[in-house]
């Protein structure tokens, strides 16, 4: 990367069902992108910071929101990122413990405080900034990645199992809402591979109806989890292993996707029936 | 200057009314009605205590306003702190003029404004460390008997337990430490804030304390907040008829007298509604009643002393209230008499609190002069018609809302002070046991009562009746006054005060004599504003209703 041009920045926010792997898939497509020469920011918009543990080799940083309350005012751009895997520059916005105080008002004051300092100008070169955001969009602050066009592009990630994909039609409702105020689009589903049945062909039709592609499907692999026990993301532990290669895939399709729609939300009769038709088939 | 030619009622409701969208209109209907008593004197219904139509310029204020600001803030030696960032706690500093001696021992916080002034921090962190350091510094600097902790709304948004935070301060500092959940914005006006500041002084405060002072007659003031000085006049008037004090919620008042309030034989109540519920919890727990008194105009205040001393059924004491009234009215008459002459049958408007806008009828009646409408900003339908109507009126999600406690009589320290065949005698004799008529059975015929007013019923009353005087409070006070119509205001008394009793009646008169009689009311308007005014555009058909 020698030469230094106008960088464009994609911004892109990773939503899902909590525990569908949005965290571990957002890492290991990063790692992806990184090897192929992109410069990279994650931006973790999880209360718990642990959105960038598998680039950073599990170091624990310091949240942007713990700096803030430490340092006060005079807070600086390297005091809340760090260099991660393969030159990625890594965020965790943080938040207070379970129950007490207000995680959503946390990411929006994040969020504000990084592009205050600069996180986002056109000098820092970026092509990729990734939100990896909490759960459902639970309240206005979990929204707070595709309002005013802070992410214009969202890749949900689910899988064959009911509630995941019920969270990811739930999800669509609220890109609609704010694509309409502000251009935000989706970019289309990854699928998490549970091994349900017919979940290729499930989660294909299902983003078909939702307007949108099913942008790769990455199979369920242990390496996924060897990796992680070390730390590490699957290209950063084993680049050669068969894995690797779907994130690698995964980050091609990202990459070039051109594709980015306004979803259309289905009704729960139609999210059920599409449910009844792929499992009865097996 | 010569008085418009006064438009008949019915066609001022429409007009009112016409310039709403249906819905608001039929909602609104409720609320505006014409005080047509039945034969038997029973007021018609109107419509109260619900929530204000988005978009309507309201008067009403909010849950932490009802509590902080008017029940709890008259009183001097409990450190309140305003939980939530500093506008809350700022804007409710003092307002309300409300006057405190600073007693023997000079404890008095009235003059500070505490607030834990809630960061973005605290927000997303929680501000229960905060508050608790807020309160830890507090008692490190004054020492006080208690503290009580106000929430604001992002309190409320957040989660922050306060209650949870006063008890572990509570038994680390080993005073009273207590928590009101009075986020602004639950129930539709301050007076859900009223009915939870009762809660509480009720649950942490009253009935700590059984020893009672000393003194033959009783009584606790209940619904008196001492705006300009007003607890300050009745307590000596008391004082002369022999008459003990024991406590008053809570104008010029301490937290030890709270904590012996059911100690006292009787308990007046005049704020019916911000009150009540304290008043009918130490009727059911320890056994003392209470009456409806009020000590604003002067044959009010005269005939509460005498619903007091009848109560006590002591000839001695009726005796010397009759002393005390006859040397009072003998100094208020001639001054009343003269200022009658110059203010009778002016018109005047009065649309505030949830008692006031019916006392100061009385006051001004006193003068010759007229209450063509009236409205309370946050009263509920009781405070209108009267408690008769409490079993119909129906309670609403809103209410509900807002907690209600259960209380029982008290094992050990229930005693009626009167048995039930003496409260029965008391009441067929006319007192005022538990008892309140509300603003309609007093006010006159076809005048109108209004809940709620909003700024274009107000504006569209003034331009159609040019009333002599509007009172009201500081949000209304100066678009009235540009109308060329002088505005009183009846929270915080202006500048003025105190109104209550015999001397304050004749501070109001006064008052009130100066503002209607004034020329300046006429120089207001540009010479080229005055062609139109007070024609306007009013389109209004007479039918020939009998004039005034």
């Amino acid at each position: 990367m020698g030469v230094m041009t106008k960088t464009c920045t994609r911004k892109v926010a990773i939503y899902g069902k909590g525990g569908i792997g949005k965290s571990t898939t957002t890492q290991n497509t990063v790692a992806a992108l990184a090897e192929m020469g992109k410069k990279v920011m994650v931006v973790g918009c999880d209360p718990k910071a642990d959105s960038t543990r598998l680039l950073l080799g599990g170091l624990a940083q310091r949240t942007v929101l713990d700096t803030l309350r430490e340092e006060g005012e005079d807070v600086d751009l390297c005091d809340i990122r760090k260099p991660g895997f393969c030159n990625t520059l890594c965020v965790e916005s943080g938040g207070p413990e379970p129950g007490v105080g207000c995680a959503g008002r946390g990411i929006i004051t994040s969020i504000n405080m990084l592009e205050q300092l600069g996180a986002y100008e056109e000098d820092e070169n970026l092509d990729y900034v990734f939100y990896d955001v909490l759960g459902d969009v639970v309240c206005g602050g979990f929204a707070m990645p595709i309002r005013d066009g802070k992410a214009q592009e969202i890749y949900i990630v689910c899988s064959g199992e009911m509630m995941a994909m019920y969270a990811a039609n739930n999800i669509c409702k609220g890109i609609v809402k704010f694509a309409e105020a502000g251009g935000v689009r989706l970019g289309g589903l990854i699928c998490n591979s549970r091994k349900v049945d017919n979940e290729k062909e499930m989660i294909a039709e299902f983003a078909k109806r939702l307007g949108t592609q099913m942008i790769h499907f990455v199979p369920r692999d242990n390496d996924v989890q060897r990796a992680e026990i070390n730390k590490k993301t699957v290209i950063d532990w084993n680049p050669q292993c068969a894995q690797a290669d779907e994130y690698r895939t995964l980050a091609t399709n990202i990459d070039s996707n051109e594709r980015f729609v306004i979803p259309q939300p289905m009704a729960i009769e139609d999210l059920e029936k599409l449910l009844l038709d792929y499992g009865l088939l097996a | 200057m010569s008085s418009p030619k006064k438009p008949d009622i019915e066609t001022v409701r429409e007009d009112l009314l016409r310039k709403y969208p249906t819905k608001v209109a039929r909602k609104r209907a409720g609320q505006i009605v014409i005080n047509r008593k039945t034969e038997e004197g029973v007021p018609p219904e109107i419509k109260a205590n619900i929530r204000t139509v988005p978009g309507i310029i309201t008067q009403r204020g909010c849950c932490y306003a009802g509590c902080k600001g008017v029940v709890l803030g008259p009183t001097r030696d409990i450190v309140n702190i305003t939980h939530g960032p500093i506008g809350c706690g700022f804007y409710s500093w003092l307002t309300r003029r409300n006057q405190t001696d600073p007693g023997p021992d000079g404890e008095n916080f009235m003059t500070y404004c505490f607030s834990t002034d809630m960061q973005d921090e605290q927000i997303i962190f929680g501000g229960e460390k905060k508050l608790a350091a807020a309160i830890q510094e507090a008692y490190d600097l004054f020492h006080p008997k208690a503290i009580a902790v106000f929430s604001t709304c992002p309190v409320g948004l957040i989660g922050d337990d306060v209650h949870q935070v006063c008890k572990s301060m509570q038994e680390k500092l080993n005073i009273n430490c207590f928590g009101f959940s009075c986020e602004g914005y639950k129930g539709v006006s301050q007076s859900a804030g009223h009915h939870i500041a009762n809660n509480q002084l009720f649950k942490h405060v009253i009935g700590r304390n059984d020893t009672p002072p000393e003194g033959k007659y009783k009584i606790t003031l209940m619904g008196e907040y001492n705006i300009g000085g007003d607890a300050f006049v009745i307590e000596e008037l008391l004082d002369k008829c022999g008459i003990t004090l024991v406590s008053t919620f809570s104008g010029n008042s301490t937290i030890s007298a709270f904590e012996r309030a059911h100690t006292a034989d009787l308990n007046c109540v005049m704020c019916h509604r911000s009150i009540n519920y304290v008043a009918d919890m130490i009727e059911k727990k320890y056994g003392v009643p209470w009456i409806k008194v009020n000590f604003i105009g002067t044959e009010s205040t005269a005939k509460s002393l005498r619903k007091i001393a009848e109560y006590f059924g002591d000839p001695k004491l009726s005796e010397q209230v009759e002393t005390v009234i006859a040397e009072e009215i003998e100094a208020t008459e001639p001054i009343r008499q003269e200022i009658h002459e110059r203010c009778q049958d002016k018109l005047a408007m009065l649309f505030v609190g949830g008692s006031r806008a019916h006392h100061y009828q009385d006051l001004f009646a006193e003068i010759g002069m007229k209450t063509l409408a009236a409205g309370y900003e946050f009263a509920h339908r009781d405070d209108y018609e009267g408690r008769r109507v409490l079993p119909s009126i129906t309670i609403d999600a809103d209410s509900r809302n807002i907690e209600e406690l259960a209380v029982e009589a008290d094992p050990d320290k229930y005693s009626p002070r009167k048995s039930e065949q003496e409260l029965a005698d008391l009441i067929q004799n006319g007192m005022p046991v538990k008892g309140y008529e509300g603003m309609m059975s007093q006010m006159e015929e076809e005048t109108l009562v209004i809940d709620d007013i909003s700024h274009w019923e107000s504006e569209r009353l003034i331009e159609l009746y040019k009333p002599a005087v509007f009172c009201a409070g500081i949000k209304e006070k100066y678009a009235i006054q540009k109308m060329c119509v002088p505005s009183k205001q009846l929270h915080s008394y202006d500048y003025g005060g105190p109104y209550a009793g015999f001397a304050g009646a004749v501070n109001f008169w006064r008052d009130i004599d100066r503002m209607v009689g004034a020329r300046v009311w006429t120089y207001i308007q540009a010479p080229w504003q005055k062609q139109d005014y007070p024609a306007l555009e009013a389109e209004l058909v007479h039918t020939g209703s009998s004039e005034c």
